[in-house]
């Protein structure tokens, strides 16, 4: 399978059904085992995910990139429950780039389907989603996906190698292997004797494992289900060097790029004379190329990281205008005009919104618009890469942070002209990903760069200004809400307009600009579209605002803004109705048991129906996102110098648990990561140009603003769901629906800081 | 040349007085616990202690610690026995991505140091210069709080500064 076939399955639906028949004999086939290499080192692979040495370490692949979500604890989990090695004593390795490595639950959240709609085409569509992840070897860390995707495999690679161990000593012992038991990382006899894994595991990695493995029922499981210690916590406590920027190779050079702060424009001129002038500098180069999206731009190589930085900013430079309107207000007058008079595709048309409408009397009209600006992802480690090509042009080694390893890899090895099996890819710790990781312009410019010095390792480290300045941004959106209420004050229709610039037109251009991308782009209207609220006439509208500034995956995508507007509107509507915010959800989620239980129960935890305490209000969000449940309650206080934020209670139904604690880490840096961006953050444009450029304009919630935050898992689900990013979603209008409880002020625009001041 | 004590390690770095420490840490002395992430003081992840005192090593040039002693989060462990901050860090399961941490941590030894059992304005005031983008700051608070109790526990150590 080779570029074009990888590339399509981008551009929406019918490409993906296109791509399966295809490559239908492509889903049967299984892909080769990276680890087969290690077999000459001492190290006996049995499948992707598992090896074992002989002498007894057994060392477990995660085949998804750590950026703080647990994956290199889960993963290894899930491995150890078949296994029957405690986790600590595993060996966790990050699995380097390798199609093996598909993801191909990720994939469904492509799908114009809600997470509700289990009909015949909804499903059909994720089952080739499934497979499509599969022959395009897309091996990637997003979509709240890692262990809902690992679940099987990973369970299936610890169950597979522990059985062909008991094989191996089943023929070595001529016993039968049903008269054979495995614990604590060794086979034992009947007679008691053990026989440690690593005895057999040269014998053992060269059976087939059989067929018909039946997997443990979790009634049985000793490890999962329960919470364990990270196993990358005391790298992590100790600062080891586990991180892209920590990369040290010997006579290794360091660079910085600065490309054109007007995103997408380019370099007119450019003049290095001083900056060659700083000792230390090694080279300042164009790293500018037409076509590209990220624009014009330079390089600077030095003897270190901070020379490099001073000598960028000693380049005489002139850049080019940007490829969108110059201000932040003409980009929201062209965002509002999409929305006012673009025609969208509708992801949910429910009944007959219009006849409704036209019918309605106009005192039972609720209308409001929201809108929300352009954010950053704000990674604590800043993007960087380093990259070596190989004296003879004929070898590519890439070390980086990485969520898309595989995507990564084939933008690389095209960039430096290297095959792509002559091309590896290590994946390092992410310090912080977001879903900025995802993108391939920091591993393309540290492939540029290292193009220029064959032989030499080059660590292009990016300053926090580059970073912040030139990211893939969560799309500024806009929304136009109308309810109908009843008799009973619960709508009866409802009609939602959403106009956003495309996530996935805005990636394709920067991925594959060879492929155009056509139809509608459910992601806009994702977390407004898919809410389990029935509503007999429900019209969403999903419209692209065509707007140039790069837009990218940023935790929760969609839901990140489509839950502020939509439970917004959901309280606005109670406070019309003079109903409960609480009553609302419940008559609206009447149909959704799984969703009545999470919000019962956050209303529950937050005493919500109990008298308010003087001074201090709540308010209640729900957003169903990547399969999981999500009710939060915020709580506010007046104060001197402005509003505090005290609690948030938060009741999560993601179906089967796999690991409590890492899950409530999850939901808790979801929760501070969406306050965060509604406390004061925003994007901003004047004459082309970002105006935050670091921590100092665009904050994020610090440890004496951070509330009390008490989460509680819930096992209702029949599906499993996702933990990185629901959490995100209900945050933001849970406290914008607080502060209108606290100061009777409605905020319709993010930031709120806009609107008023937190202590 | 500028002579400093890293980790308890005498160090000569043949660097300009201009360098910051982190960048003279990380690319020169290869000390890669401190992280950058700002460049402007306003993060707090590139945190170490200069003379015992919590300091942005972003920003504070190499010729301004000459004779100094410098302690990094690498530095706090003596052989495999972590520091009483690093375990409590442990025990309450508190780094997610972890690049904010080692900054962290440095800013909650500085702290212990100084304030044996602190409240928790304390921890805000001594501790609100240090962004963790994960959102960890309730386990941070926690784990704290935990090392506190443990230095009560036992006898007050001290931490070379």
């Amino acid at each position: 399978m080779g570029k074009i076939l990888r590339r399509t399955f981008l551009i929406g639906t019918a490409a993906i059904a296109g791509g399966v028949a295809f490559g239908a004999y492509k889903v049967l086939e299984t892909p080769e085992n990276p680890l087969e290499a290690k077999r000459g080192s001492g190290e006996n692979p049995f499948n992707p995910y598992v090896t074992i040495t002989d002498n007894d370490v057994v060392s477990v692949y995660v085949p998804r990139s750590e950026m703080g979500q647990g994956v290199a604890t889960t993963l290894v989990a899930l491995v150890a429950e078949e296994l029957d090695v405690p986790v600590e004593r595993i060996r966790t390795l990050i699995a380097p780039a390798s199609d093996a490595y598909f993801n191909s639950t990720m994939m469904h959240e492509l799908v114009p389907f809600g997470h509700l709609d289990r009909g015949v085409l909804a499903q059909s569509s994720r089952a080739a989603t499934r497979a499509v992840g599969k022959i395009f070897g897309i091996q990637a860390t997003g979509g709240s996906s890692s262990t809902r995707d690992a679940f099987e495999p990973m369970r299936r690679a610890g169950a597979a190698a522990r059985e062909t161990l008991k094989l191996a000593a089943a023929e070595q012992f001529s016993i039968a292997v049903d008269r054979l038991s495995t614990a604590d990382g060794a086979v034992e006899l009947p007679d008691g004797t053990r026989l440690t894994y690593g005895s057999l595991a040269q014998a053992a990695s060269a059976l087939e494992p059989p067929t018909d493995i039946e997997l443990r029922d979790p009634s049985t499981w000793t490890v999962l289900g329960k919470s364990q210690p990270r196993t990358d916590m005391r790298a992590k406590v100790t600062g080891a060097p586990i991180f892209g920027m920590d990369v040290d190779l010997p006579d290794m050079l360091y660079a910085t790029i600065k490309m054109n702060p007007r995103l997408g424009g380019p370099m007119l001129s450019f003049n290095a004379r001083e900056a060659r002038k700083v000792r230390g500098v090694i080279d300042v180069i164009d790293i500018s190329r037409d076509g590209e999206p990220f624009g014009g731009g330079f390089a600077v190589v030095a003897q270190d990281t901070w020379t490099a930085f001073k000598a960028a900013e000693l380049v005489d430079v002139e850049w080019g205008e940007a490829p969108y309107p110059s201000t932040t207000d003409a980009i929201m007058e062209q965002i509002g005009d999409a929305l006012d008079n673009g025609s969208g595709f509708h992801p949910r048309n429910d009944g007959d919104v219009d006849t409704a409408f036209a019918d309605a009397r106009r005192d039972r009209v609720i209308e409001a618009r929201y809108q929300v600006p352009y954010l950053a992802h704000a990674t604590m480690e800043p993007m960087n890469a380093t990259a070596l090509l190989s004296a003879d042009g004929e070898r590519l080694d890439i070390w980086a942070g990485t969520q898309a390893p595989t995507i990564a890899l084939e933008d690389c090895a095209h960039e430096a002209g290297v095959a792509e099996e002559n091309t590896f890819v290590k994946i390092t710790y992410l310090g912080g990903g977001f879903g900025r990781r995802v993108e391939v312009d920091f591993v393309r410019y540290a492939t540029r760069i290292a193009k220029a010095f064959p032989g030499r390792p080059v660590k292009t480290v990016w300053s926090r200004e580059e970073d912040m300045t030139h990211d893939a941004y969560r799309p500024a959106a806009m929304s136009s809400w109308r309810a109908l209420l009843g008799d009973d004050g619960v709508p009866v229709a409802i009609d939602a307009r959403i106009a956003c610039p495309s996530i996935m037109k805005s990636a394709l251009d920067r991925f594959y600009p060879s492929l155009f991308a056509v139809g509608p782009d459910s992601s806009i209207a994702q977390g407004a579209y898919d809410q389990p609220y029935s509503v007999e006439n429900y019209r969403v509208s999903d419209i692209i605002a065509d707007v140039a500034v790069p837009v990218g995956i940023w935790r929760s995508v969609g839901n990140s803004y489509n839950g502020f507007f939509q439970e917004s509107f959901i309280d606005e509507c109670a406070h019309a109705a003079e109903m409960d915010p609480l009553d609302m959800r419940l008559a609206l989620m009447k149909d959704y048991p799984t969703a009545q239980a999470a919000i019962k129960k956050v209303a529950d935890m937050a005493r919500w129906s109990a008298p308010a305490t003087p001074g201090r209000a709540k308010g209640m969000a729900f957003t169903l996102s990547f399969g999981t449940w999500v009710a939060q309650v915020v709580e506010v206080e007046s104060r001197d110098d402005g509003i505090a934020i005290t609690n948030v209670w938060c009741a999560a139904d993601s179906g089967r648990v796999i690991d409590p604690g890492i899950c409530k880490a999850q939901l808790m840096s979801g929760i501070v990561f969406g306050l965060s961006s509604a406390l004061g953050q925003a994007i901003t444009f004047e004459d082309g140009m970002v105006q935050e450029t670091n921590f100092d304009t665009f904050d994020a919630m610090r440890i004496d603003q951070c509330p009390d935050i008490h989460i509680e898992l819930l096992e209702n689900a029949d599906h499993m769901g996702g933990m990185g990013e629901p959490g995100t979603p209900p945050s933001i209008p849970a406290l914008a629906n607080a502060i209108f409880a606290l100061t009777g002020e409605r905020v319709r625009s993010m930031p709120l800081s806009d609107s008023m001041d937190f202590v | 040349m500028i002579d400093l004590t890293i980790n308890g390690e005498e160090r000569s770095l043949d660097v300009d007085g201009e360098m910051p420490l982190l960048w003279a840490l990380r690319d020169v002395a290869k000390v890669k616990g401190p992280k950058f992430g700002c460049g402007i003081a306003a993060c707090g992840a590139c945190t170490v202690l200069v003379d015992g005192a919590p300091t942005r090593s972003c920003v504070t040039p190499m010729e301004t610690v000459e004779g100094a002693q410098i302690t990094t989060v690498d530095g706090l462990a003596v052989g495999e026995t972590l520091h009483r901050v690093q375990e409590a860090w442990i025990a309450e399961q508190v780094a997610q991505c972890g690049y904010c941490q080692s900054g962290q941590i440095m800013s909650a030894v500085a702290l212990l140091n100084e304030v044996p059992n602190p409240t928790d304005e304390d921890i805000d005031d001594a501790m609100s210069g240090n962004l963790c983008r994960c959102g960890t700051y309730p386990r941070i608070r926690a784990a704290i709080k935990r090392a506190a109790e443990q230095n009560s526990a036992v006898k007050p150590e001290t931490v070379e500064g």
